[in-house]
C-alpha cells in the first residue's frame, strides 16, 4: 500500500522499457551486482563492463552516496571489481541507520562537463504534480527547494511544451539543450503518470553532445497501484529502507495482507527485542508504540504491525504465529512482553479474533514459557466479554504470565505494566506471573533520530 | 491504573523554529479548500432526516445503522436503498426497532439515485478496485453532497481524480480507508461505533457538546469512550481515514465544527506526515477557529527508529523535520491548543475544559433520558451465547461447516486419499460406518449389474418417451424412476424380507415354496423371463461367485440358492434372479460383517436401503438413455393406434 521506494535499477529499468519513442535519452544501461552474483556471468550478459570505462555505487535506497563517498566515478572492469570485493558485505552508517552493503549498481561512465549536469524532480502532490528543474544540478546542487523552479501540473492534465519550455527551463541558454529537455519532459511525465509513479528525482541529468544521460535516480511508485500496473511493471521488488533486512515473515504477512479486505501489516525492527507488539488498528498501533518509546521502550521494540477491518480467527492466527515464531528464537535474559493491544473496535468481532490468537497460544505455549513471555492483553468492541473471558481462561490454564482489561481500563495503562512503569495491580496479580516488569535499559546512544 | 508516575520527558528533537512565515510557506505546499476559494457550506452534513445510498450488501451495517436511527429516535430509517451490481433488484429485510421494513436493492445505481431523490449521502463500500468508478458515478448526481469512501489501497493517482471532481462540484467526500464517522441523534456511518452496546455505553444516540476529528477510525471509538466519560458526549465526530490524500480534511471538518452552535469543543487526533496540522494552527492564529481544541498527534515514536517505518496508514510517514508528530504537537500548542504530555493524558485534558466550559455557563449539562431499548439481532444474540432455541432439523450423515467437507466424520480428504471409492462412500452415507472392503466392492458391482437393463422395461421406456417429449434431464430420469415398485426394481426389499422370515423361522425351502404357492404368491428374486438353469444369467454368476468367495458367511443365500434347486426342478426358468441374489447376500452382510445389530440390519432392510441401491445403480442407465434420445434427436412419441384396443366402456 502506499508510495514506497524502487531501486535505482529498477526505476531506469521502468524508463526505458516504457518511454516513447523520439527522445534524445540514451536508454540506460546497467548491472546489479547483489551477494551471489557470479562477476563472469554479468560480464557476459553486458559486454560493454569490459569496453568502457564505469561507474560504481550502492543501490540500497541510500541517499547522498557521493558526499558519503560510496561512488566509484571513472574505473576499469578490474578497479570495479576490486571496489566492489572493498564494499561488499561491508558495515555503513547513513544518518541513524546502519546495515550492510549488498547490492551494487555499475553503469557506463558518461563523459561530461560539470556545466551539463543538471536537476529534474517529479513529485505527486494533492491537486498537482510538482515538475522541478535546476540548470545546476550534481552532487552539490545545494537546497532544491529553495534554487528549483516549479511547474505544477494540476491533476488529470498534461503540460505542454511551451509552458517546459517557457516556465521551467528558462534558465536554460541553449536552444539545443531547451528542445532536447523538452521533449524529454514531456515523455517521462507520460511515464510517470501511465506507470504510476509518485517521486523521480534524477540528479543530474546530463545532456552532452545533445544525448541526454540519466545518471542517478531515486524514485518512489504507488504500491496500491498493482492491480493495474502489475503488467506494465512486471516483477519488481519494493526494497525496505537501509538497515533493516526484509524478513520473510514480513513477507508472508504482506501476502495474507494483500489477499484479504482486512488489514495486516508487520515490521520487524529488532528482532532481538524485549517488547513486542500485536495491537488493533492503524491508529491504536502507533499510539502504543508512542507510548513504548516515551516510557524509554524504543530501542527495546521489537515490532510495529497491526491488524484490523475484521480479519478472520485463522487470518488472525495466522499473524499471532508469525509474530510468536519470530519472538521465540532469541533468548532475553529478563525475559519478553508482549502487548496485545487496542481500542474499543467498532466491527471486528473481538470474540473471534481472540480465538485466533488463542490457537497461536496454544500452539507456541511451550516456547512462550521457555522465553519467559509476559502477556498484557487490552481490548473492547464487539463481543469483547467473551474474548478476554477466554484469554483469560487459556493464561491459566496454561500458567502462561497474562493480564487482561477490558475498555474500563485507559488504552495505554498496560504500556506502563509492560515496561515496569507501575506494579500490576492487586486484584489482578497470578502466583505464577511476575509482580513488577523490568523497566527497558537505558539507550546505549543518545541520539536515535534519524533526520532526513 | 490511574495514578502511575508520569511518563519520562519525550527526548529532544531537532523542531524547526516555527515563525509565521514558515507556517505560510508548509500551509501553501498543500492548499486547503478555503484557499481555492472551495470552501466547504458551513450547514451540517447530516442531520436527523438525512437518507443515504449504500453501495455493496452490507447486511451487518445497514442493519447497525437502522439500529442506531432507532435508538437515536429518528422519525425513519436513514438507509432508502442498497446497490449492488451482483444480484438481480429485489428487496431486503431489515429491522427498524420490532418492525420489519424492506430496503431495495438495484443493480444500476443510476436508478436507484433516480427512484431515491431523497439520498443525500452515499456510502461506499466498493473494494478498491471499483470504489473509483462508482464514486465518479455518483458524483454524476447532484442529489449527493457527501460521498464516504471505506475501501483502503485505492491507488493515489485515483483519490486524486476524485477529489478534483468532487471539489469542482462541491462534493463532501469523507475518507478513503476509514470507517467513517458519527453524529449522534443524526446518523451513523456504516460501521462506526459498532453495535447497539458500545453506542449505549459511549451516549450516542443522544448528541454531546464535543466534537472530534482523527484520521483513525478505531481511534475514533476510543475518543467515543473517552468522551463520554470525560466531557457530556460527542456532538459530531469524523475519521477522516488513513491515505496520503484525504478527501476532506482536518481543517474542513473543523470549520463545519466552528459553524455549528451545537459545538462548544473540539477535539483533534492529527498524526505524523503531511501537513494538515498546520492549516488548523493558521486557523487559529487568523481567528478562523475560536472554539476550545484539544489536539495530540500521535506518531512520536517515529522520530526513535533509526530506519524509516511504514505505520499502517498511508499518509503516515513523515517526509520533513515539519510533518513529524512532536514538532505538530508544539505548533499546536504554540497557537493556541490544549496538548497534553501524551494519549494517555488526553482524556484528563479534556476533562478540564469540559468543566471550565460548564463553570463559565457555555456548556448546559442535559439530563440524561433513557433511550428506547433496541432489540438484539437473533444471529449475534446466539453468538453471544445468551438464547438458545431448539433446531428445526437433525442430522447426522454428512457436515460441510468445517475446513473440509466430511462424510460421517471422515474428511473428504482421506475418503479420496484412501481410495474408498463409490462402494466406501455409500458405506458412509447410507450406513453410517465404515464398512470392510468386500461390502463396499460387493456395492459397487450391484451398481454396476443393475445400470440398466435395457430400453424395453418400464423405467427406461418413460425416461426414453419423456425425453422425446422434449423434457429436461431431471424430468426424463424421475419419470423412469417413478416406475420403480413392487412389479419393476423394487422386489430386493420384499425379496430380502421374505427370504429371511422364512429362514429365521427354520422354515424348510421346501415347504416355503408349497406356502408361496399355497397362497397364490409369486416368490420375489426367483424367475426369469429367458434366462433358466441351464442358461444362466451371468450377472447372477457373478455376484454368486463374489458372494461365496468373500462373505464371512451367507446362511440366507445359501437359502434362497436351495429354494431356487427346488423351484428350477418345476420349471428351469425360475432361477435365483439378480434381485434375489442381491437381497440375499445383502441381507448376509448385515448380519455378517459383525457391524450391524440384528435389529439395526433388519431396520436397514425395512427402511428400503436394498431398492435404494436398484434406484441408484438404474439411474445411470436411465440418464444413459435420456442423452441416448437427445443425442438421436428422437421426436415426440405417439402409441400407434393399431397397438391399443379400443373398448367402450360398455361392453
Amino acid at each position: 500500500m502506499s508510495s514506497k521506494a524502487i531501486y535505482e535499477a529498477t526505476g531506469k529499468d521502468l524508463i526505458n522499457r516504457h518511454i516513447a519513442p523520439g527522445t534524445a535519452l540514451v536508454p540506460c544501461r546497467f548491472a546489479v551486482f547483489e551477494q551471489d552474483t557470479v562477476w563472469e556471468d554479468e560480464l557476459g550478459k553486458n559486454p560493454w563492463l569490459t569496453k568502457e570505462q564505469l561507474v560504481v555505487k550502492p543501490d540500497q535506497l541510500i541517499k547522498r552516496r557521493g558526499k558519503l563517498g560510496l561512488v566509484g566515478v571513472n574505473k576499469t572492469a578490474a578497479e570495479v571489481r576490486r571496489w566492489l570485493s572493498e564494499h561488499s558485505g561491508k558495515e555503513q552508517k547513513v544518518g541513524a541507520a546502519s546495515g550492510k552493503l549488498r547490492r551494487f549498481v555499475v553503469e557506463p561512465f558518461v563523459k561530461h562537463d560539470a556545466n551539463e549536469e543538471m536537476y529534474l524532480c517529479i513529485q505527486s502532490g494533492r491537486r498537482a504534480d510538482t515538475i522541478m528543474f535546476h540548470h545546476q544540478g550534481g552532487v552539490d546542487v545545494g537546497d532544491v527547494d529553495a534554487l528549483a523552479i516549479r511547474l505544477d501540473v494540476p491533476v488529470d492534465t498534461f503540460p505542454t511544451g511551451e509552458e517546459i519550455d517557457r516556465v521551467l527551463l528558462k534558465n536554460v541558454k541553449s536552444a539545443t539543450t531547451k528542445r532536447i529537455l523538452t521533449t524529454f519532459i514531456l515523455s517521462l511525465y507520460r511515464v510517470f503518470v501511465d506507470l504510476y509513479f509518485t517521486y523521480m528525482e534524477i540528479n543530474p541529468i546530463v545532456i552532452t553532445n545533445e544525448r541526454l544521460y540519466l545518471l542517478d535516480l531515486a524514485a518512489k511508485l504507488d504500491q496500491t497501484a498493482d492491480f493495474i500496473c502489475a503488467k506494465n511493471w512486471g516483477e519488481i521488488t519494493f526494497p525496505p529502507p537501509f538497515g533493516r533486512d526484509a524478513y520473510p515473515e514480513e513477507a508472508h504477512i504482506a501476502d495474507l495482507d494483500a489477499k484479504s479486505g482486512a488489514s495486516l501489516k508487520l515490521t520487524v525492527l529488532n528482532k532481538a527485542g524485549r517488547i513486542w507488539t500485536m495491537v488493533a488498528g492503524g491508529g491504536a498501533s502507533v499510539v502504543y508504540t508512542d507510548t513504548v518509546c516515551a516510557l524509554g521502550g524504543a530501542h527495546e521494540l521489537a515490532n510495529y504491525g497491526e491488524y484490523s477491518g475484521a480479519p478472520t480467527e485463522s487470518q488472525t492466527a495466522d499473524y499471532a504465529k508469525t509474530i510468536f515464531s519470530l519472538m521465540c528464537r532469541d533468548r532475553h535474559p529478563k525475559g519478553k512482553v508482549l502487548i496485545i493491544g487496542g481500542g474499543i473496535a467498532n466491527f471486528t468481532n473481538v470474540a473471534d479474533t481472540f480465538r485466533g490468537i488463542i490457537t497461536a497460544i496454544e500452539t507456541y505455549k511451550d516456547a512462550l514459557l521457555q522465553y519467559n513471555v509476559t502477556i498484557f492483553v487490552r481490548r473492547g468492541g464487539p463481543n469483547y466479554q467473551e474474548g478476554l473471558r477466554q484469554m483469560r481462561e487459556v493464561g491459566h490454564r496454561l500458567r502462561i504470565p497474562m493480564y487482561v482489561f477490558g475498555p474500563e481500563s485507559n488504552m495505554t495503562a498496560i504500556v506502563r505494566l509492560a515496561l515496569g512503569h507501575a506494579p500490576v495491580p492487586p486484584d489482578h496479580r497470578l502466583d505464577y506471573a511476575p509482580h513488577q516488569l523490568p523497566k527497558p535499559e537505558p539507550a546505549v546512544r543518545t541520539a536515535l533520530y534519524c533526520t532526513h | 491504573m490511574k495514578h502511575s508516575p508520569p511518563p519520562q520527558p519525550a527526548p529532544q528533537v531537532d523542531l524547526p523554529q516555527l515563525t509565521d512565515k514558515l507556517l505560510d510557506l508548509a500551509c501553501q505546499s498543500a492548499p486547503s479548500r478555503l484557499e481555492l476559494g472551495q470552501q466547504l457550506p458551513a450547514r451540517p452534513l447530516f442531520s436527523d432526516r438525512t437518507k443515504a445510498i449504500v453501495w455493496g450488501m452490507q447486511n451487518r451495517a445497514i442493519q447497525g445503522m437502522l439500529d442506531f436511527d432507532y435508538i437515536c429516535r429518528r422519525a425513519e430509517p436513514s438507509v432508502v436503498a442498497i446497490v449492488y451490481p451482483f444480484t438481480a433488484d429485489h428487496k431486503q429485510k431489515y429491522y427498524f426497532g420490532n418492525k420489519e421494513v424492506f430496503i431495495p436493492v438495484f443493480s444500476d445505481m443510476d436508478v436507484a439515485m433516480r427512484k431515491h431523490q431523497e439520498a443525500t449521502v452515499l456510502v461506499n463500500f466498493a473494494s478498491l478496485r471499483s470504489a473509483y468508478d462508482s464514486t465518479m458515478q455518483a458524483m454524476q448526481h447532484p442529489q449527493i453532497n457527501t460521498i464516504v469512501i471505506i475501501a483502503e489501497g485505492i491507488p493515489e493517482n485515483m483519490t486524486r481524480k476524485i477529489i478534483k471532481l468532487a471539489d469542482a462540484r462541491g462534493v463532501n467526500i469523507i475518507g478513503p480507508a476509514t470507517v467513517g464517522g458519527i453524529k449522534p441523534g443524526c446518523f451513523k456511518i456504516g460501521n462506526t461505533a459498532g453495535m447497539i452496546d458500545n453506542i449505549v455505553d459511549s451516549k450516542l444516540y443522544r448528541p454531546g457538546s464535543v466534537a472530534y476529528v482523527s484520521r483513525s477510525g478505531g481511534m475514533s471509538n476510543e475518543l467515543n469512550n473517552i468522551l463520554s466519560k470525560e466531557a457530556d458526549g460527542v456532538c459530531e465526530g469524523v475519521a477522516i481515514g488513513g491515505d496520503r490524500y484525504p478527501g476532506t480534511t482536518f481543517i474542513d471538518h473543523l470549520c463545519r465544527y466552528e459553524a455549528d452552535p451545537n459545538v462548544k469543543m473540539v477535539v483533534l487526533l492529527g498524526e505524523v506526515g503531511g501537513v494538515e496540522e498546520y492549516h488548523v494552527c493558521r486557523a487559529m492564529r487568523d481567528g478562523r477557529l475560536t472554539k476550545p481544541l484539544v489536539a495530540w498527534c500521535i506518531g512520536t515514536c517515529s522520530d526513535m527508529f533509526t530506519s524509516e517505518v511504514q505505520f499502517g496508514h498511508a499518509g503516515s510517514l513523515a517526509g520533513s523535520a515539519l510533518e513529524k508528530a512532536a514538532a505538530k504537537n508544539a505548533a499546536l500548542a504554540a497557537y493556541g491548543a490544549v496538548v497534553p504530555d501524551s494519549f494517555d493524558t488526553l482524556g484528563a485534558a479534556v476533562n478540564k475544559v469540559y468543566k471550565k466550559l460548564v463553570s463559565e455557563g457555555k456548556i448546559i449539562v442535559k439530563e440524561e433520558v433513557e433511550p428506547p431499548k433496541v432489540p438484539m439481532d437473533y444471529d449475534w444474540a446466539r453468538k453471544l451465547g445468551i438464547i438458545r432455541k431448539p433446531a428445526a432439523f437433525i442430522s447426522t450423515i454428512c457436515d460441510e461447516r468445517g475446513q473440509e467437507l466430511s462424510y460421517c466424520g471422515v474428511p473428504i480428504t482421506a475418503v479420496l486419499e484412501r481410495q474408498l471409492g463409490v462402494g466406501g462412500t455409500i458405506s458412509l452415507l447410507w450406513f453410517q460406518r465404515e464398512l470392510p472392503d468386500w461390502a463396499c466392492k460387493f456395492f459397487e458391482l450391484v451398481l454396476i449389474v443393475t445400470a440398466d437393463h435395457g430400453p424395453a422395461v418400464s423405467g427406461a421406456h418413460n425416461t426414453m418417451v419423456t425425453a422425446r417429449a422434449g423434457k429436461d434431464l431431471i424430468s426424463s430420469v424421475v419419470s423412469g424412476l417413478l416406475t420403480i415398485g413392487d412389479r419393476f426394481g423394487g422386489a430386493l426389499d420384499r425379496a430380502a424380507q421374505d427370504f429371511c422370515a422364512a429362514y429365521d423361522r427354520g422354515q424348510h425351502p421346501q415347504e416355503f415354496v408349497n406356502e408361496k404357492r399355497a397362497k397364490g404368491e409369486l416368490i420375489m428374486g426367483i424367475g426369469h423371463r429367458v434366462k433358466s438353469i441351464n442358461n444362466p444369467d451371468s450377472r447372477v454368476r457373478e455376484l454368486k461367485a463374489y458372494v461365496t468367495s468373500r462373505w464371512p458367511a451367507w446362511p440366507v443365500t445359501r437359502y434362497a440358492l436351495d429354494v431356487e434347486a427346488i423351484t428350477t426342478r418345476k420349471k428351469p426358468n425360475l432361477i435365483l434372479n439378480v434381485d434375489g441374489i442381491v437381497a440375499a447376500a445383502m441381507v448376509d452382510l448385515f448380519r455378517h460383517c459383525q457391524l450391524f445389530t440384528q435389529e439395526e440390519g433388519n431396520n436397514y432392510i425395512a427402511m428400503g436401503s436394498i431398492n435404494a441401491l436398484f434406484v441408484l445403480g438404474r439411474t445411470i442407465g436411465l440418464v444413459g438413455h435420456y442423452l441416448d434420445q437427445k443425442r438421436l434427436k428422437q421426436p415426440l412419441y405417439r402409441h400407434p393406434w393399431d397397438d391399443i384396443t379400443y373398448m367402450s366402456p360398455l361392453n
